[in-house]
């Protein structure tokens, strides 16, 4: 390390007190701002959970549709009509709705029902329990076995319970990749008898899947479904819209902007306050410095190899205490949404990056301001 | 003849416009020569410090030139001034400015650290200087628990540990006591002054008027020549 970023370092950590008082202060920024954001991606992660656990590449919907969550069904001719499409390899109809159930002590629990085609049970989940063609049996439906599974009682292969006043019996467990945002548990069923067990409006199908023969076709088979005046979006894209709804149109993702931007700027306040006190403080040092003969250029280095440092560190920290906290709140909390992803991490890192600027800028304005000869008057 | 270390000639240097304008340096030429401690007296706002700035490449003059070891310093860039203040010229500051939160050592290693030497070597003759200030085992002390005068012999092992051609030291006994002050001027007069070095102290400080070889006097923004009886006499 050049000598006088080691100087630098040194001034810095010396100072007990100020170095204490910076870091506590970006740390509980990058803290508060991970955890927003990551509570955020956790409640949109959950909220496409549907569209990632069936995976399908494309999904033909109702151009009203905003969300998984609000379903629009669409009328059976479309089932055919897609069939038709050129490009499309195969495409199966979905149904996802909510039911109520009566469990066998007698409580209820609302639970939401993916029916998936009887022929292909394409979208279908990942057993750890049961095998997947029992679906087919009498009254068969497989549980999710998620951060909601306690709320059926735990039940085993065989167990029974009432939905709608039909007999259903729990044939399988399943495993998924996300768990679903509402806080209720998922079963999984055939198409026709989640139609025959949950009353229905004329039209039936909630979704349509669709695979096309190969990526280039996907442009040419959303150009035919909005012909009908239906819409299909790719996997990536109903994400988007879903994410869209969630972060735009409900509250949520403008509540943890400002959250965010708080965060933001209490780290900022504190750690640019104390930096420029730091500075104020070794001013005169400075100024004998340059009078000695230390470069303007050397004087910036110093003071943003400090900023630096300390951003880096308490960024460090900060991840560090949220990742932390996330993980003991994720032992006692199953629901505990938050997911720290690499965006979170770069948001928060950006944000870190902007409190060392913005602090050092201030500092950086008065070195250069200094003049030597002031120093030499006293 | 002595040779010149510092060769100033006209140098002017007025601060404020109009009513409010101070003409703090008049016209003003100055030699010093090498192998010379020179004093620069004169009551305060005379100018003192405003010329000495000007002459050691701080404060840049209205008008005049200033020839330090032959080098033309105010037509140097600023970054080349810099260096050549690095590398040729020592400073003690009157309040000695020093970072309270480095140890004594590497206070007195700064020109060393800036001239990028190694930072254990720096750190090594920094303590070597430390031992011919007299303040052997102290280096690794902050500077903050030394009393005044030893502070102001660690202002002196940095301004030294360059081995600068030119030392200027700027009321360097004001604020200590009567010994204190003099025993500082005559360890750098015995210790420090070279024949191939030249110190320039400003001073009001009549106490160590007798280490001088030459004293200049200023008034009013001119410098007189002034003979030590008249102002050991005032
Ligand atoms: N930056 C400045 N702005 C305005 N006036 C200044 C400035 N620096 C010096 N002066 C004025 O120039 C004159 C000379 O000041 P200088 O500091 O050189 O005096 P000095 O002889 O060193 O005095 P002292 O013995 O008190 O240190 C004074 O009248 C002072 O007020
Ligand atoms: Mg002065």
């Amino acid at each position: 390390m050049p000598g006088i970023l080691r100087i630098a370092y040194k001034l810095l950590i010396n100072d007990r007190a100020k170095y204490a008082a910076l870091l506590v202060g970006i740390t509980f920024a990058v803290f508060l701002m991970i955890e927003m954001t990551s509570l955020f991606s956790g409640i949109l992660s959950r909220s496409s959970a549907t569209v990632i656990n069936i995976g399908a590449s494309i999904w033909v919907m109702d151009p009203a549709i905003q969300t998984v969550a609000n379903s629009i069904p669409l009328p059976s001719f479309m089932l055919d009509e897609v069939r038709s499409i050129p490009g499309v390899k195969y495409a199966v109809p979905l149904y996802s709705g909510s039911a109520l159930l009566k469990l066998h002590d007698g409580t209820y629990q609302a639970a939401n029902v993916i029916g998936l085609d009887d022929t292909s049970l394409f979208g279908r989940p990942e057993l750890i329990n049961g095998k997947i063609e029992d679906i087919f049996a009498e009254n068969a439906f497989i549980a999710v076995q998620d951060s909601e599974f306690y709320k059926l009682h735990n039940p085993k292969i065989g167990d029974e319970f009432e939905l709608n006043e039909h007999r259903g019996v729990f044939v399988g467990l399943a495993h998924v990749a996300s768990s679903g945002l509402f806080g209720i548990p998922t079963l999984y069923t055939t198409y026709n008898r989640s139609l025959q067990y949950i009353p229905n409006t004329r039209f039936t199908i909630t979704y349509l899947l669709v695979e096309p023969k190969t990526p280039e076709d996907v442009a040419a088979i959303k150009k035919a479904v909005t012909a009908d005046g239906y819409l299909a979006l790719t996997h990536d894209e109903f994400i988007a819209k879903i994410t869209d709804f969630y972060t735009y149109h409900t509250g949520i993702g403008t509540n943890m902007m400002i959250m965010t931007l708080i965060s933001f700027i209490i780290g900022l306040s504190i750690s640019g306050q104390t930096f420029y006190t730091f500075i104020l403080e070794n001013i005169e040092k400075f100024g004998a410095l340059k009078a000695i003969g230390a470069k303007s250029r050397e004087l910036v280095m110093m003071i943003l190899f400090q900023a630096s440092f300390v951003a880096l560190t308490g960024y460090g920290i900060g991840v560090g205490l949220c990742s932390g906290m996330i993980w003991m709140a994720r032992l006692y909390l199953p629901d505990y949404a938050a997911i720290i992803t690499p965006m979170n991490l770069s948001v928060a890192f950006i944000m870190v990056v902007l409190i060392a600027v913005l602090s050092s800028y201030v500092g950086v304005r008065k070195v250069l301001k200094i003049e030597p000869f002031d120093i030499f008057r006293g | 003849m002595a040779k010149a270390a510092i060769q100033a000639v006209g140098i002017n240097k007025s601060f404020g416009q109009g009513q409010a304008m101070t003409k703090a340096v008049q016209n003003v030429t100055f030699t010093a020569n090498f192998g010379e401690m020179l004093y620069v007296v004169g009551p305060s706002g005379s100018g003192k410090t405003t010329m000495l700035s000007m002459i050691s490449g701080i404060l840049r003059p209205d008008s005049g030139t200033v020839k330090l070891l032959d080098t033309d310093i105010w037509s140097l860039s600023s970054d080349d001034l810099a260096d050549f203040r690095l590398h040729k010229i020592g400073f003690v500051f009157q309040d000695y400015h020093l970072f309270p939160r480095l140890t004594t050592a590497e206070n007195v290693a700064i020109p060393l650290i800036l001239q990028k030497r190694d930072w254990d070597e720096a750190i090594a003759e920094a303590k070597k200087d430390l031992e011919i200030v007299g303040l052997k085992g102290r280096a690794d002390m902050p500077p903050v628990s030394l009393s005044g005068g030893e502070q102001q012999r660690v202002a002196i092992a940095r301004a030294i540990i360059s081995r600068p051609d030119i030392l200027i030291l700027d009321e360097p006994t004001a604020s200590l006591d009567g010994d204190t002050g003099r025993n500082i001027v005559s360890f750098v007069r015995t210790k420090i002054l070279t024949d191939k070095s030249c110190i320039v102290i400003i001073t009001h400080d009549s106490r160590i008027y007798e280490f001088a070889d030459r004293i200049v006097k200023m008034e009013d923004g001119k410098v007189t020549d002034a003979d030590m009886e008249n102002l050991n006499a005032q």
